[in-house]
């Protein structure tokens, strides 16, 4: 290689260099702000801003969503399967918005204990398949663990 | 072996490399066409449904092609530009700055079919998520390289290579796009298919082959393009060259 282009190269190189340092640096500084989401564990130690918006994150958990009678209010509680907290929404609430599945909701903490929505995001898992395979998933999970419940009394 | 060295310095010549790559424009163009007709028409009307989604995940076979190859342009750019600048080949230039628009257009396709998907499923178009956020910031590097190639309009070799520095700085966006779901919390959901990793997200094979069909058509649409607009590039670059005089009037069928 020509002396030149060895000085360019080294050139292109401290750029590249330099740019990825500077980045990496902002990114991880900006951490917090570049989550999109606080889990019910942050909320459980107080690390979220009173009196204004955040997003809160997690699933829903199975069988805990209930709607208020002669209104569009729902409760349902979102669980990261550490802490759990409490969630109030007044609206239609998007397709994808079931038990088990994720979601995020953005709003304000009340009283501590209960987190009253704005505004409802349904989060999709990496997951694709067609009915059957998914049906097929469940039947097989159940039998393994009847197996394993199974194993479980024998060796009692 | 020699024959691959041979093949490497006609492909670094404009004139070698504009003969030898005419005769791949047709052949790429009817592979693209007809996987693509393929591609669509089996993800779009015979793939199974989708267990929670639906219909409505059929936008993957475009949405998943288009941001795959939104990325991979980049990348080619991206080496393209390290070439233009260290070693000042031409043939790097053409197919750099012909790169450019065609990965801008792929890069507005992953963002607007993700908006389309993201209201039903989701419940919005858009947020300020660490991915769409990156993904936003790629269509303006995209568009910072051509503006800085298009602000440069007496000397285009100059221009080639300060377009060529704006596309090395941008290369560190593409770790972040790619990892964005996994380095902060997102709305969008993490990949159900990578080169390393498998495709574990999707459990059908019925699924996954006409989103890979679809990755290799649009592979193919992008060569047929950057071949046709990096050609455009060196006969404008090389407008007073005794082989330009050559190829067109070759093409015209007139004696020059």
């Amino acid at each position: 290689m020509t002396p030149t282009r060895k000085k360019r190269l080294i050139l292109v190189l401290m750029v590249a260099l330099g740019v990825s340092v500077a980045v990496a640096i902002f990114l991880t500084a900006f951490r917090d702000n570049i989550m999109f989401f606080k889990s019910p564990t942050e909320v459980a130690a107080q690390d979220y801003p009173e009196n204004r918006n955040f997003r809160l994150g997690g699933m829903v958990k199975d069988g805990s969503m209930s709607r208020i009678p002669n209104s569009l209010k729902v409760q349902f509680v979102v669980t990261d399967f550490a802490e759990e907290v409490k969630v109030e929404f007044e609206g239609i609430l998007p397709d994808l918005f079931r038990e088990g599945q994720g979601v995020v909701t953005i709003g304000k903490m009340r009283n501590d204990d209960l987190f009253v929505a704005e505004e409802v995001l349904a989060k999709h898992d990496e997951n694709y398949m067609p009915p059957e395979v998914a049906d097929a998933l469940e039947a097989a999970k159940k039998q393994q663990s009847n197996y394993g419940n199974y194993k479980q009394e024998e060796s009692e | 072996m020699n024959r691959i060295v041979k093949f490497y310095h006609e492909m670094g010549s404009p004139p070698s490399f504009y003969r030898i790559t005419q005769h791949w424009l047709m052949p790429m163009l009817l592979l693209a066409l007809g996987l693509t007709a393929y591609g669509l028409i089996e993800g779009l009307f015979f793939a199974p449904k989708d267990y929670q989604q639906g219909d409505s995940y059929r936008i993957i076979f475009v949405h998943v092609p288009a941001a795959w190859m939104s990325m991979f342009i980049y990348a080619i750019i991206g080496i393209c530009g390290i070439i233009t600048f260290v070693w000042r080949m031409k043939v790097a230039e053409a197919v750099m700055m012909a790169s450019v628009p065609i990965g801008a257009l792929f890069t507005a396709v992953t963002l607007l079919t993700g908006m389309l998907w993201g209201k039903p499923m989701w419940g919005t178009y858009w947020d300020w998520d660490a991915r769409m956020t990156s993904q936003l910031i790629l269509l303006f590097l995209y568009i910072g390289v051509a503006g800085m190639y298009a602000a440069y309009e007496e000397d285009p070799r100059k221009a080639a290579r300060l377009a060529a520095l704006v596309a090395i700085i941008g290369l560190v966006n593409l770790p972040i796009i790619r990892y964005s779901v996994y380095w902060w919390t997102s709305i969008h959901q993490t990949s159900s298919i990578t080169l390393t990793g498998g495709s574990e997200g999707i459990h059908s094979w019925d699924m996954l082959r006409p989103l890979l069909v679809m990755a290799l058509a649009t592979k193919f649409y992008y060569i047929y393009s950057m071949l046709t607009r990096a050609h455009t590039y060196l006969l404008k670059t090389e407008a007073k060259k005794q082989w330009v005089a050559q190829a067109v009037s070759k093409k015209s069928g007139a004696k020059p």
